[in-house]
């Protein structure tokens, strides 16, 4: 971290740092989506922005996902680095054609001679009690999409350097933010600092197993490492932060180093993220482990409404604590 | 409303007023022998993939392109070949495309459907029915942002009117005042079904239920397209807009090469009936033959001359290379 003038941050005020400094630096940097002017969204993330920027540049738009998200693509082709807000990760489902037909693929279709240097900000993330339609986390789905790259910050520090790093890139890049992690806070430089894509963060060093955990799951293997340590078991947590581009040389040397390797992630597991660093890991560090790559992530079902049942469908640390010590201390 | 084609202004610079359209005659012949070229290549098996001929519409693209600077910017269709020689692509480098060569306008990687050029305003070619309505919605959103005073058109079949996001971006452009006019060609058929099957109601009052300005042409006619298309670009490039054009036109062949037997949708009586009567070219040579514009053997020369120089384009690309395999990694990112 550099050092610079560091001030506690939330999520939400990292995020929205990110996004002032972006548009005062550049002007051609603007903000599209539903209540982004005024109401600052409902997560109220992009509050103040409007008073500084004006409504030319913070856009409200009308609840018409796939309008305006095709709209950030056109205007990102021709001369705009538009920031396309899209409120809740289970929206994407509206936008597929504009990133995954349209947006991920004109580079490459137009032999090189188009860009779209344009950014999807939406959020993931279940246990807000916002049941099936508004609590998934959907971002396996870009990750699967070559000419998309996918972000998934997991501290305010990261969120702001990411997201100014995504800003700048020349791609389409979707960042997914944790709805629940908005209020968390954390170290923040004042400095105008960036953070490449496709570089992971060991958030935490350890000798016999390796947390390797994206986004909300950053914070719940942390916390599980800390269990941890109390029955003398070191644990490393290494933060992909961007599934594309992937940084799998740390995450493969990680698993050479303590051989005992869990995956984390609030996607579903069946064909999801869990399953891809899984196959890379062992593909990679498969003569060098102690026992087989442990996947955890969501229930393979809708997030039901009733916090008990919700509570049960995605990893915490008390089930990660468990995997763990049963994966170095086999009884 | 309906437009009829605008009267040849007696009075006006007539050496001004007959080069213009003889230069649209040029470029409808062009699109015109490039789709017999297409269809000659797609049948001798040297094209691969689809070929959707544009053949019959030729006007369309001809008379809304020439309404247009070359820096104002186009989205095409899967059927988009005359908008992307309308717009100012060259034949060599299209040929190129078609055929999957290293020399085409993207260097083979997106064929017939995909051909995009930055150089002529051209942002693709789009292989999604009604996938471009959002493209070029926000190329006219940055260009009102940027005030570059730039237009953008978004063409596309009526078969889009069956799309969502059409809906949403119309109500956008004319909420945000967009510089962005979208054409309707409307050929009658949806693919293999006629669009009186697909489309309830009226096509107009989609696009004035929310306010936009719209009308009805007919796509045959060059010069009332052009008339129509010129009061468009102008409101919108004033800042006054989006509009809606719904040009009535026809596809003359099937809805690809392989669309052979069309019977069981339309009749061969049907289509003789378009050819004879409504072929494009023929409605603009002999309005220059009976204006005194053009005698038959000049026009006739333009068609040799363009011969010759589509023959000489496919040659080109015949003898292109393909690109190197090593290239399909690349420009997958920016």
């Amino acid at each position: 971290m550099p050092e610079s003038a560091t001030r506690e941050l939330t999520f939400a005020q990292a995020v929205r740092e990110a996004l002032a400094e972006e548009m005062r630096r550049d002007s051609r940097v603007c903000i599209i989506g539903e209540d982004v002017a005024e109401a600052g969204t409902p997560f109220k993330v992009l509050s103040g922005l409007v008073e500084e920027f004006g409504s030319e540049r913070v856009v409200d738009a009308p609840i018409s996902e796939a309008g305006f998200t095709g709209v950030g693509v056109g205007a990102a082709m021709t001369g705009l680095r538009p920031v396309v807000d899209i409120m809740f990760g289970d929206f994407i489902t509206l936008t597929m054609d504009q990133m995954v037909n349209q947006a991920a693929k004109i580079h490459y279709m137009s032999g090189g001679h188009w860009k779209v240097p344009m950014v999807m900000r939406t959020t993931l993330g279940a246990t807000r009690r916002s049941a099936a339609q508004h609590s998934q986390s959907l971002h396996a789905w870009f990750s699967h999409v070559p000419g998309l790259k996918v972000v998934l910050p997991s501290t305010p520090y990261d969120a702001k350097g990411l997201l100014k790093t995504a800003i700048r890139d020349e791609n389409p890049v979707v960042f997914f933010e944790d709805k629940m992690m908005y209020k968390l806070k954390g170290p923040v430089p004042e400095d105008d600092y960036t953070i490449p894509l496709g570089v992971a963060d060991v958030k935490r060093a350890g000798d016999d197993i390796t947390l390797v955990a994206t986004s909300s799951m950053v914070q719940i293997a942390l916390r599980a490492a800390d269990l941890l340590e109390k029955e003398s078991i070191s644990a490393e947590v290494v933060d992909p932060r961007t599934t594309w581009p992937l940084d799998e040389k740390t995450l493969i040397e990680s698993a050479k180093k303590t051989s005992r390797v869990i995956v984390l992630d609030e996607g579903y597991g069946r064909y999801g993220v869990t399953a891809e660093l899984a196959a890379l890991i062992a593909e990679g560090a498969f003569y060098d482990l102690d026992a087989p790559v442990k996947r955890m992530a969501a229930m393979h079902v809708p997030i039901p409404f009733s916090p008990p049942l919700e509570d049960v469908t995605i990893p915490t640390e008390q089930t990660v604590f468990h995997a763990a010590r049963s994966m170095c201390k086999p009884s | 409303m309906t437009m009829a084609a605008p009267q040849f202004e007696a009075g006006a610079d007539t050496a001004v007023q007959r080069d213009k359209w003889i230069h649209m005659y040029r470029q409808m012949v062009s699109i015109r022998l490039f789709e017999e070229q297409v269809n000659e290549l797609y049948t001798r098996a040297l094209m691969p993939g689809l070929a959707h001929l544009y053949s019959g519409e030729e006007a369309v693209a001809v008379g809304i392109c020439e309404a247009l600077r070359i820096d104002d910017y186009i989205t095409s269709t899967h059927r988009g070949h005359g908008h992307c020689l309308a717009k100012g692509a060259s034949p060599d480098r299209m040929f190129a495309e078609l055929l999957g060569k290293e020399a085409g306008y993207c260097r083979g990687k997106g064929g017939s459907m995909h051909i995009a050029d930055p150089a002529t305003g051209n942002l693709g070619a789009n292989a999604i029915v009604g996938g471009s309505v959002g493209i070029a919605t926000g190329a006219a959103f940055a260009a009102k942002k940027l005030a570059t005073d730039r237009v953008a058109v978004c063409f596309f079949g009526e078969g889009a009117l069956g799309q969502g996001s059409l809906y949403e971006v119309m109500n956008l452009a004319q909420l945000w005042k967009l510089p962005v006019i979208y054409v309707c060609e409307n050929n009658l058929y949806n693919e293999y079904t006629h669009y009186t099957e697909t489309t309830a109601g009226d096509v107009l009052s989609r696009a004035t239920a929310f306010g936009i300005e719209a009308a009805s042409v007919d796509g045959q006619d060059v010069r009332a397209v052009y008339g129509i298309a010129s009061r468009f670009v102008e409101r919108a490039r004033r800042g006054e807009g989006p509009g809606f054009l719904q040009c009535n036109t026809y596809r003359y062949t099937g809805h690809h090469v392989g669309d052979i037997n069309r019977e069981y949708y339309r009749s061969k009586t049907e289509e003789q009936l378009w050819k004879t009567e409504r072929d494009p070219l023929k409605v603009l040579s002999e309005w220059l033959l009976a204006q005194g514009l053009a005698g038959a053997p000049a026009l006739k020369e333009i068609q040799d001359q363009i011969r010759a120089r589509m023959e000489a384009a496919v040659k080109f690309a015949i003898e292109s290379p393909y690109p190197s395999v090593d290239e399909v990694e690349k420009h997958v990112y920016a």
